[in-house]
């Protein structure tokens, strides 16, 4: 099951995601100054599972967003698949999210003015122009693996909340990246539609070898996730194996 | 059309952004439209006033025109000559102008052989034109007379269109009068008339045909006859005083004027020059239209800005989304710029066929006053420079969305 994953060591796997003492100062130098993420080190793997946890306002978005290459850090070291991102232009980021990453909202987040499948096409087209045969395909066949074969051609916004956040799967994982980053990802949906929203991303996870960060408040889901890292007040308090993480924690999840 | 082989081509190589613009115009419709709307009255104010304004322009001056040489080679104007003065001295002189008597353009054979090798001409007639009296019974009427080439006359006034009377004929005593001519002294076509053009040259004529050119001055005054018969009566054997000449691009006039004075030395004029006040009043006119121009443009410039503006705050979430699957801001930005230049493409297609409705019904209910055309190629650049002001307009709200933070944007509700 996805249990392969927690035994794969970082050391003699590739490394997607490496973060190195990364700090974020929301409105640096200004009265307003809030730094939310303090010297956070962490390493995410190829094919890992990882849940991120902490309270709201823990800087587990802005972790995420800055991770994904969509926020900029204040210092520190983050490598992407071991491309430093250390003063990368704008368009330098764009190109490594686009080729590297897969992003997964709270809200479904699909564009309404598109199709399904153009929706799930979407990473491609931005990338490549008009879509190719197999690309089509592709997307057809992520469709059917999330149980959408039949909606390709409709409006996303008469598709249920469950439905959406199935195509934003199939959406992040279109470009075949190593790494996928979901926030909050079941936070809208009810348990069982969460339940079968996260059977997915587990069986991605095995299936296509891509890591995956979630962030959830949903203790059942992060339990389910070999590895957890949990943030309290933009510091890694917790990371390792779900299964260890101490009581007091798991309660005000 | 090249126009739409490069609309096509920019659609295939800015796929997405193209998509993505089209899905986003299309998915709000009635701002679409009211904006589309908006640029389309605004295109066709512009293109109805820009042709109404040219037609009215071009009709004035063809009416100006019709009976008028575009340029007029006349011998050099006589002056006093002086003696030498001697070195180092100071002359006071006193000096009246010169009366000027009737004057034959030297060489003007070979004059007209050289100015009908240029193609620009259409037309090179010689006139030989002097004072003379009119006279029958005891009424007397002071006129020009006017010794024309008929064939060549032709392309300057074609007066066989303008005759209201009789036959276009100057052979051996024949002779054309406008219509106030024959008027005022009673003529009409078969009728003598005797002509005195002072010195004892004087001749009875015969009233072939009565002409109306729309002019009083020319006709109450001229009265045509050959070159031959007007050389005798003004004692200019051989000779004409003026060149007259027609051309096909009638505002190349003042040009084509000052190189045949260059080549020639001879006094030459211009329409342009003899009708200062007219093309005065023609350059105030297109002044006027110009500026109603450039503002109905400057409002609609700002009403595309204004609904971009707009559109881009209601789209800040998508612009979140689209730049986390990996668009880059030059993409954003297209997409904007597209939108722009949909907007005016769209709108004043639209706008052109308004105006062209507009001036069809201009048409057809005043017949009379004249007939305002519509140039393709002024429709083409109508609609091309609309398009390219949508993508003017939409430079600020596009160059902003594309600015936008991707993690703030994202979130954005
Ligand atoms: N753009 C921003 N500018 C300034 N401060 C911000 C910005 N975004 C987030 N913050 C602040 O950073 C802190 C962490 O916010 P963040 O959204 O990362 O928390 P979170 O752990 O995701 O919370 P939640 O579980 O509620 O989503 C908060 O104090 C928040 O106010
Ligand atoms: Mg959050």
């Amino acid at each position: 099951m996805s249990n392969s994953s927690v035994l794969i060591t970082p050391d003699n796997q590739q490394t997607v995601l490496q973060l190195d003492k990364i700090n974020k100062v929301f409105n640096e130098g200004t009265p307003l100054a809030n730094h939310v993420l303090h010297d956070v080190s962490l390493q995410v793997s190829r094919g890992e599972l990882v849940a991120l946890v902490g309270t709201s306002g823990s800087g587990k978005s802005t972790l995420l967003n800055v991770m994904g290459l969509l926020d900029l850090y204040s210092s520190g070291e983050l490598r992407i698949q071991g491309h430093l991102t250390q003063g990368l232009s704008e368009q330098q980021r764009t190109q490594l999210r686009s080729e590297s990453i897969g992003f997964v909202f709270q809200f479904h987040h699909l564009i309404n003015a598109f199709s399904t499948i153009d929706n799930v096409l979407m990473p491609l087209m931005l990338r490549y122009g008009k879509p190719n045969q197999e690309q089509t395909e592709y997307a057809q066949y992520l469709l059917n693996e999330v149980g959408l074969a039949n909606y390709a051609h409709i409006a996303t916004n008469r598709l249920s909340g469950g439905q959406q956040q199935r195509v934003a799967i199939a959406r992040a994982l279109v470009s075949r990246p190593a790494l996928i980053l979901a926030d909050e990802p079941t936070g809208n949906l009810d348990t069982q539609t969460a339940d079968e929203v996260f059977d997915l991303f587990e069986r991605f996870n095995v299936e296509h070898q891509c890591a995956i960060v979630i962030v959830t408040h949903d203790p059942r889901l992060s339990a389910r996730c070999p590895r957890t890292i949990r943030l309290t007040d933009g510091r890694i308090v917790y990371d390792g194996a779900s299964a260890n993480l101490p009581n007091a924690f798991t309660k005000t999840v | 059309m090249s126009f739409f082989n490069a609309i096509s081509r920019l659609r295939n190589s800015l796929w997405i952004e193209w998509r993505i613009a089209i899905r986003f115009l299309a998915e709000s419709p009635l701002q679409t439209l009211l904006i589309s709307v908006a640029i389309s009255v605004g295109a066709a104010v512009i293109v109805f006033i820009t042709a109404l304004i040219m037609g009215l322009q071009i009709n004035l001056i063809n009416k100006t025109l019709g009976t008028q040489a575009h340029i007029r080679i006349e011998a050099t104007q006589q002056h006093n000559n002086f003696s030498e003065f001697p070195e180092g001295k100071y002359v006071w002189t006193f000096e009246n102008p010169r009366a000027q008597r009737l004057q034959t353009i030297n060489n003007w054979q070979e004059v007209r052989d050289t100015l009908d090798q240029y193609s620009a001409f259409n037309t090179v007639s010689p006139l030989i034109s002097g004072p003379a009296f009119a006279t029958k019974g005891s009424a007397r009427s002071s006129v020009a007379l006017m010794g024309i080439d008929p064939k060549r006359y032709t392309g300057i006034i074609n007066l066989e269109e303008y005759l209201t009377e009789g036959q276009f004929s100057i052979e051996a005593s024949d002779i054309l009068i406008g219509y106030q001519l024959a008027k005022d002294l009673g003529l009409r076509s078969g009728d003598k008339l005797r002509i005195d053009a002072g010195d004892n040259h004087q001749a009875v004529m015969n009233v072939a045909g009565i002409f109306e050119l729309g002019v009083r001055e020319l006709d109450s005054r001229y009265v045509y006859t050959s070159l031959k018969q007007a050389q005798t009566l003004l004692n200019l054997p051989g000779g004409i005083t003026i060149l007259e000449i027609k051309i096909s691009d009638v505002f190349s006039a003042e040009y084509w004027a000052q190189r045949i004075q260059k080549l020639t030395g001879l006094y030459v004029q211009s329409w342009m020059e003899s009708n200062g006040q007219l093309l005065n009043a023609l350059n105030s006119q297109s002044m006027t239209t110009q500026i109603i121009r450039v503002f109905v443009a400057m409002s609609v410039i700002f009403g595309i800005a204004s609904v971009l503006a707009v559109s881009v705050v209601q789209r800040t979430r998508e612009i979140g989304i689209l730049r986390a699957m990996g668009s880059s801001q030059q993409q954003i930005l297209r997409v904007f710029l597209l939108q722009g230049g949909l907007l005016g493409l769209t709108g004043s297609l639209l706008g052109v066929l308004m105006g062209y409705t507009l001036i069809q019904i201009f048409n057809a209910i005043d017949t009379k006053l004249f007939v305002i055309e519509l140039e393709t190629s002024m429709m083409l650049s109508a609609i091309f420079i609309a398009t390219l002001a949508g993508v003017l307009a939409a430079m600020v709200p596009a160059r902003r969305a594309a600015k936008y933070d991707p993690a703030v944007a994202i979130r954005y509700v």
